[in-house]
């Protein structure tokens, strides 16, 4: 039971609590840059939640099997590059093999979530606070739920603000840093659950 | 003026990283917390950035160009592994307070952007120039916006107390909202001077047009909308 209640914790933690975009600031490129329609963004949420699930599982076992034993620990950052690279593109060849539709609709974000620092930051943070394969994998996921539950609804907000009439200086990225902001602050309440 | 003294103008004031491309946003809103970290993460970066541009630069013709991303991705990934090291050895405070963000240094897109862009195109001798004015025009970026978060967030510049004691420093600021706020202030105060309106012929350069993340970043999203409309 224990066990069970402290998973839930770390969801919580990690998609509300310490959302990994307004708090953490990770993918924040993404976040501003493909968030200007709700359903590219929940597509884009959709691939993240994949990618970071199972890169954190991959991480984690090579982190444990391979670099801990053999004390290898410094080169974690080249293996993680590299091993979610390499995920990226495995993934997108299966699915493409095997799920025409999810490929048809996560696609095109796949080879984009290399360069998202939310999938590396997770992989390391596991690292650091030391958990273990089932807390790494169940973290991950609660961070990309995170990730999407913030870039849906910044979506959300842009295109309601497409509609108005703003000034000019505002235009562009002043007004989606301000809505970013005011999501923070609203988010900021969730940091007296934990 | 020379190519030398044009990369780092370009680097400084023309594309400058953070207010007008927009690149590398990560760090930039989250160390920014005080003037000390904000000036450890830009050294860092800038750093990583001179090295794998030179290095990228001297192996441009030995890489084939199929592994050209993978290969650019272990130089700076090495590059960053050196520095966290150095950093872990000599200035362990620094490094606590910057945490997962300096090994994050290799998927800033500023790096892989300028490798692409620049490094890989080019000499020797301009890509080093071209690091040095990406990495200082980054640095002096990040410390802009840091000296406002923290002189308003916490009335000190760099931990000395600089406001007078009546002052009531606005702790949001400081926290992870005032990041976004004050960026946007200060994009806003540019945008109403007619500073960026430049951005999008800057775009339009080669700036993002060889950018790994070009699919991924603001700037070039914007610019791409723009080619559509």
């Amino acid at each position: 039971m224990s066990g069970n209640t402290s998973l839930i914790l770390i969801i919580i933690s990690a998609a509300l609590v310490n959302n990994v975009v307004l708090s953490q600031f990770l993918g924040i490129c993404s976040f501003l840059g493909v968030s200007s329609q709700i359903k590219t963004s929940a597509s884009l949420g959709g691939a993240v939640i994949f990618v970071i699930t199972i890169a954190s599982a991959v991480a984690n076992l090579l982190y444990t099997f391979i670099l801990s034993p053999l004390g290898l620990d410094y080169l974690q950052t080249i293996v993680f590059i590299l091993v979610i690279a390499a995920l990226v593109q495995i993934v997108e060849m299966f699915l493409k093999k095997t799920s025409p539709g999810l490929y048809q609709a996560l696609g095109i974000f796949l080879p984009l979530i290399t360069t998202n620092c939310a999938v590396l930051g997770v992989a390391l943070n596991n690292v650091t606070d030391g958990y273990n394969f089932i807390e790494s994998v169940v973290s991950g996921f609660g961070t990309a739920v995170g990730y999407t539950i913030a870039i849906v609804l910044l979506a959300g907000i842009r295109e309601s603000i497409d509609e108005s009439d703003l000034p000019s200086p505002v235009k562009g990225a002043p007004i989606v840093l301000f809505c970013a902001a005011l999501m923070g602050i609203a988010f900021f309440g969730f940091s007296s659950l934990s | 003026m020379n190519t030398s003294m044009e990369r780092i103008y370009n680097g400084i004031v023309k594309e400058n990283p953070v207010f007008i491309m927009m690149l590398g946003m990560c760090p930039c809103l989250a160390v920014t917390t005080s003037v000390t970290n904000a000036l450890g993460m830009g050294v860092s970066t800038t750093a990583v950035l001179i090295a794998s541009n030179v290095i990228i630069s001297l192996v441009r013709k030995v890489i084939p160009d199929e592994v050209r991303l993978p290969a650019e991705i272990v130089i700076v990934a090495s590059l960053v592994t050196v520095v966290q090291l150095i950093m872990q050895a000599f200035f362990t405070a620094l490094n606590d307070a910057l945490g997962v963000y300096i090994p994050l240094i290799v998927v800033n897109c500023i790096i892989l952007g300028r490798a692409e862009a620049y490094a890989m195109k080019n000499d020797v001798v301009p890509s080093l120039f071209d690091g040095i004015g990406m990495g200082l025009g980054f640095t002096i970026g990040i410390t802009i916006l840091a000296f406002f978060r923290e002189l308003l967030g916490a009335g000190t510049v760099a931990g000395f107390r600089v406001m007078p004691s009546f002052y009531q420093p606005i702790d949001m600021l400081v926290k992870a909202p005032g990041a976004f706020l004050v960026l946007g202030v200060i994009i806003m105060v540019m945008n109403a001077w007619g500073i960026s309106s430049r951005q999008a012929e800057l775009v339009s350069g080669d700036g993002c047009v060889g950018c790994a993340a070009k699919d991924n970043c603001a700037a070039c999203e914007k610019k791409e909308e723009e080619v559509k409309a």
